[in-house]
């Protein structure tokens, strides 16, 4: 039914696939997560209070948060051609993948650290913790569990936005399915790439959620 | 003896939106070292703000906290971290760190202070120890039952040697078996560590069990401070007669044999007349089962009491209802 250079495209564009999703699921984090957590610390009932900080960054995080991932690709077309140098393929649609993951990470990451016990982090400064410790030791390490279950949800979506990417030529998956599957009438080439992308967030939602089940204490 | 905590004039008000509230009014206050200083008063009296005071976990808007000498408001924020580390507490809920096992909850004021690791594991075995709790270092706290995790927590809790333990209702989520184990086992660390330990409740009772001092705090105000002896025998203030009060609250069982039937109509229905009896002869009385029927158009009522141990007054009882009027009969087969 397929023929070799088929096969051959597929298997590229579902590593072209993984590329993008992993890569900017990875920035996405290197910025995400240190907005949430200072988004966790600056809340008046964090840590280190401090309004300013708070609203600003909460404002900025709002503001890419709504608008629709479509609309970001092409808003950013400037500021990837400058950070890539073109303005599609995979590695440009690294670009508006991580600006537009970082801020719906950053607010994962926020409502898991406000999981965590407030006596628990009393505790820690009452035997005289710093910011820092707290940070690691208690905010970071007792909400592993629900971080791992929002890593993986990121990664679902961020795999979903890298489909989106192909309307604009951005390689992998979704871009095969628009070129193929809708511009040339290729149906089973389509339901192929459907059939993968299924596969790929069934697996990683199943490792995501098998570790972070297996690294939670809280159970007997 | 000298004072290791002393608070003057301590005043805390917090904004909150529908104006502000004073949780502290001017509390002055000194604690003796290697005493068990009692802090009683119902919920909302401040009891948690004073004690958070204590350690700074909570600033007070104005007055003076010295701890071991230092003034804890003039601290820099390094030299008060180090300071918390010889100001332990514990809390209602443990507030142990629900992914760590129980020997490195132990050792993370340890890793705080910046102990190496062996040493750290060496101590934390020790006190698990102490605490009686050995067995349980490779456990997580979710599979301890309270009384056991507050045992962590006070293991936790010595782990860097400090010299004041504040306990904020340590015993308030326990059973009265377990609280009378933690309680007897925050006795023993005061004696043989020579550890002051400040101790919150709403419970006259841990203060009677434990404690040497005592202060009452009602709506932010320092009511009285003394010995647990003189609270007792002598309350000066309505709201420490109130607290010494509750702690009668448990009768205990009534282990009366014998039980009558009282029955009245509409006429005497008006009249407290188990209220009269009780205060009266200064003795509960157990109501068993009550009701009222209409019998032919009339309000009929019904009752089985359960009557005190004492022969004498029982019988005073039963005669004061055939004084009332009312039916008395004698019934042995009633099952509870």
């Amino acid at each position: 039914m397929l023929d070799s250079t088929t096969i051959h495209m597929l298997v590229e564009g579902t590593g072209a696939t993984l590329y993008m999703t992993l890569l900017s699921t990875f920035f996405g984090y290197v910025l995400g997560l240190p907005i949430g957590i200072i988004l966790t610390i600056t809340d008046k009932e964090g840590i280190k209070p401090n309004a300013v900080v708070y609203k600003i960054l909460d404002f900025i995080v709002n503001i890419l948060r709504s608008i629709p991932f479509l609309i970001l690709l092409i808003l950013l077309i400037p500021v990837t051609r400058f950070i890539v140098g073109k303005s599609y393929g995979v590695a440009a649609t690294v670009v508006p993948l991580v600006f537009a993951a970082a801020p719906f990470i950053g607010r994962m990451v926020e409502s898991s650290l406000k999981e965590v016990d407030k006596g628990v982090i009393e505790a820690a400064q009452s035997m005289g913790a710093g910011t820092m410790t707290i940070i690691w030791k208690v905010l970071l390490a007792e909400a592993r569990t629900s971080l791992l279950v929002g890593l993986t949800i990121a990664i679902g979506t961020i795999l979903g936005y890298s489909a989106m990417a192909g309307v604009v030529g951005g390689g992998g998956l979704g871009d095969i399915a628009i070129r193929y599957g809708y511009y040339r009438y290729q149906t089973n080439i389509m339901i192929i790439t459907i059939v993968i992308l299924v596969l790929l967030v069934q697996i990683l939602q199943g490792i995501g959620m098998m570790v972070s089940k297996k690294l939670d204490r809280r159970q007997h | 003896m000298e004072p290791i905590i002393e608070l003057t004039h301590v005043s805390k008000t917090f904004h909150a939106q529908n104006g502000e509230v004073e949780a502290l009014k001017d509390i002055s206050l000194s604690i003796e070292k290697g005493d068990i200083f009692g802090i009683i008063g119902l919920s909302g009296a401040g009891k948690s703000t004073l004690v958070r005071c204590l350690n700074l976990l909570e600033k007070p808007t104005s007055g003076e906290v010295i701890v071991n000498g230092n003034s804890l408001m003039s601290l820099s924020n390094k030299q008060l971290r180090k300071e918390r580390q010889r100001i332990g507490m514990i809390f209602q809920h443990f507030n142990l760190l629900m992914q760590r096992t129980v020997l490195d909850n132990i050792c993370f004021p340890l890793e705080i202070a910046g102990v190496k690791k062996s040493e750290a594991r060496k101590r934390a075995m020790e006190l698990l120890e102490v605490v009686n709790l050995s067995e349980k270092a490779k456990a997580y706290p979710a599979q301890l039952s309270g009384g056991q995790k507050q045992r962590v927590a006070i293991a936790r809790v010595l782990a860097t040697d400090p010299e004041i333990l504040l306990c904020d209702e340590a015993t308030s989520a326990l059973d009265p078996q377990t609280t009378k184990s933690i309680l007897s086992l925050l006795k023993e660390i005061n004696e043989k560590r020579g550890i002051t330990i400040v101790v919150i409740t709403h419970e006259m009772a841990v203060v009677q069990e434990i404690c040497s001092h005592v202060a009452v705090l009602d709506h932010g105000n320092l009511m009285e401070t003394g010995s647990v002896e003189d609270l007792f025998r002598k309350p000066k203030t309505d709201a420490a007669k109130r607290l010494v009060l509750s702690g009668f609250a448990h009768i205990g069982e009534m282990k009366g044999e014998r039980k009558v039937r009282v029955t009245f109509d509409g006429h005497t229905a008006f009249e407290p007349i188990i209220g009269n009896i009780i205060l009266e002869y200064k003795t509960p009385i157990n109501i068993l089962y009550a009701d009222t029927k209409t019998i032919n158009g009339n309000a009929e009522g019904e009752m089985i009491l359960q009557l005190p141990q004492n022969e004498e007054i029982a019988d005073k009882i039963v005669s004061y209802f055939k004084e009332k009027n009312l039916g008395v009969e004698e019934v042995d087969d009633y099952a509870r």
